[in-house]
């Protein structure tokens, strides 16, 4: 393959990591914006959600798209539900101070993670995607009679690949207009700016802090839902999303929507293109040591504002 | 009797147990205390910094690392005998510490976290990076000349013990000295309201390069005495568990007091050795004490004995 149809490819491969990383990414900005704590264990409702698509895809005969849908359904349900109960039963009680809750939630890190090993076991497993078929993409290139359309070997996506870019983009419009037109959008955004006043007004701030933490952790698990037919569900694979999702987020502002879908675009497309033409470890030794100084020098990310 | 007394006392009682223990205990209970004593230098060193300054940093396996690799390397290497490789050791943890701490100083509170979190990450894919020298994952066994110290073999069951005893001893009474000092004192001051003691006329950011650069020397002594007791170097001593683990000892044993660490070693080290016979998930044991701790006990065990004894350093 030349380059053009290479960085084609990259492009395309970069944009199906952009979209799942937005995802995850906007589950750990909002709740690091209307609660101000970083969710440790936000990696592990990533993994949680793979293991149950796992799981719920098992338990369904017949064609691979119901249980596909079913997953889709209720793995982000189940998390969301487990993150709001570990947010009542653990974080409310801390306060959310924000360094025990560090703490607090990497001890749910661990027990998320050992109770998966101790369950679904160390292995890697995959999971069947509902419609997978290969589309061969075409390339514009100049010969001898002119511009000819022509079909690069090895240059195709899958239709599959492709859905889960559009699941992304529809699921993100979504997100925003929930968050900009609907009540509870509302309540959140008061909450988010002055969580006292917000109480003051009887706005039930607790139950919009459970709330928030759950939806969180239901994006991450459906973004895990939508990548486990391309990537296998294991039991260490909240590691990576947690890491691009801090840098995601650290890079598009703390808790700016908006910064972080554009982050994720850019951190997703340039580690698709990074990792087709450089080393991996040294490009991700450059990125993490690249995103440690965005916040050592620019504490407010590259697009956000600087809090006064 | 003065509470510096009754400190050096306590310290030197503590050393006389593991003393009677050692020589009580079955081989297999000895052995394991001079690895506990390593690890408590190392829960020391993080004690320094996160106990006494108020700094919580999730990124202190890169020192650990920086004192293992800093002798390892040049012993396997260069063929550099013991002492000087040590002391290498030690001054890679000190110089990481003052090059970290200038960088992530400028932060406070989360973002410090963060950032010590990433630098770590970045120094442990360096390690695996440079695989050709490090053996990345794999490690490699530190030579037998560089195991030798003035003369003796420290890979004996009693030298090795002899040998973290001393070095726990020295650095237990010498942080018991520090936090007394003047300088712990205004550590202590950072940590209870930084902006007063800036007010009163002291460089915080200064004294806290100072902790962060002291934390990481001692951090980095404990990790080239690690793999120079035990003889083994590997890229999973500087990967993110070996960043909790001091931060759970401490928070275990108690914040901000002198002996709290070693006792958070010594309970988790137990713990994670029981737990590690019945099952694969031994790490389970890890989170569950993490947000049991944060929940009920944020002063850890020596904190609950401090309020009976407040002259506790």
């Amino acid at each position: 393959m030349e380059f053009g149809p290479h960085l084609l490819l990259a492009v395309l491969e970069g944009l199906v990591t952009a979209s799942i990383l937005s995802l995850t990414a906007m589950g750990l900005s909002l709740v690091f914006g209307v609660m101000r704590v970083v969710n440790v264990a936000h990696g592990e409702a990533f993994m949680l959600g793979a293991v149950l698509a796992w799981w719920v895809t098992g338990l369904v005969a017949g064609h691979p798209a119901v249980g596909f849908v079913l997953a889709a359904l209720t793995a982000p349900l189940i998390v969301g539900a487990l993150a709001a109960a570990s947010d009542r039963l653990v974080l409310k009680r801390l306060n959310y101070d924000p360094d025990r809750t560090i703490v607090a939630t990497i001890g749910l890190l661990y027990i998320a993670q050992q109770t998966t090993l101790m369950t679904f076991g160390p292995d890697a497993r995959p999971v069947e995607p509902p419609f997978n078929q290969r589309i061969a993409l075409p390339w514009l290139e100049r010969t001898e009679e002119g511009w000819t359309w022509f079909y690069p070997w090895g240059l195709s996506i899958t239709s599959y690949k492709l859905f889960v870019i559009a699941a992304a983009a529809a699921i993100l419009v979504a997100i925003w207009l929930v968050i900009t037109r609907t009540r509870a959008g509302l309540l959140m955004r008061a909450t988010q700016q002055d969580s006292e006043t917000a109480q003051a007004f009887g706005i039930p701030v607790g139950t919009v802090y459970s709330v928030v933490f759950g939806i969180g952790a239901a994006l991450a698990a459906l973004g895990a839902v939508l990548v486990v037919p391309i990537q296998q569900a294991h039991y260490l694979m909240g590691g990576e999303p947690l890491l691009l999702s801090f840098i995601v987020v650290i890079i598009g502002g703390l808790g700016s929507l908006p910064g972080t879908v554009i982050a994720a675009l850019l951190i997703g497309l340039s580690d698709g293109i990074i990792s087709v033409f450089f080393s991996p470890t040294l490009a991700k030794i450059i990125a993490t040591l690249l995103v440690a100084m965005v916040l050592v020098f620019r504490p407010q990310g590259l697009l956000g504002k600087a809090q006064t | 009797m003065t509470d510096r007394l009754r400190t050096d006392l306590l310290h030197l009682g503590v050393i006389a147990a593991l003393v009677v223990l050692f020589l009580t205990l079955p081989t297999y209970y000895a052995g394991n205390l001079s690895r506990i004593m390593v690890l408590a230098i190392y829960a020391i060193g993080y004690n320094l910094l996160f106990g006494y300054t108020g700094l919580l940093s999730l990124g202190h396996a890169m020192f650990f690392a920086a004192g293992m690799y800093g002798y390892g390397l040049t012993a396997q290497l260069a063929g550099v005998p013991a002492l000087p490789a040590f002391a290498l050791g030690i001054l890679a943890g000190a110089a990481l510490g003052l090059v970290v701490g200038a960088l992530a100083l400028r932060t406070a509170g989360v973002a410090f976290m963060i950032v010590t979190l990433m630098f770590a990450q970045a120094a442990y894919l360096t390690i695996l990076h440079f695989g050709t020298y490090t053996r990345g994952d794999e490690g490699f066994v530190v030579p037998s000349e560089a195991r030798i110290v003035f003369g003796i073999d420290l890979s004996g069951e009693t030298e090795r013990f002899a040998a973290a005893l001393i070095l726990f001893a020295l650095v237990l009474l010498a942080t018991g000295r520090l936090v007394r000092s003047r300088l712990g004192r205004t550590l202590v001051a950072i940590r209870e309201n930084e902006e007063r003691t800036r007010m009163l006329g002291y460089d915080a950011t200064r004294l806290k390069l100072i902790a962060i650069t002291l934390s990481g020397a001692l951090s980095g002594l404990a990790g080239a005495a690690y793999a120079l007791l035990f003889g083994y170097v590997g890229a999973s001593f500087a990967a993110v568990p070996y960043s909790i683990f001091p931060l759970l000892w401490v928070l275990l044993g108690g914040a901000g007091t002198t002996i709290g660490p070693l006792i958070g070693v010594f309970f988790m080290f137990y713990l994670i050795d029981t737990a590690s016979g019945i099952t694969l998930a031994y790490l389970l044991i890890v989170g569950v004490a993490l947000v049991l701790l944060t929940l009920f006990a944020p002063q850890g065990i020596a904190g609950l004995i401090k309020r009976r004894l407040p002259w506790l350093p």
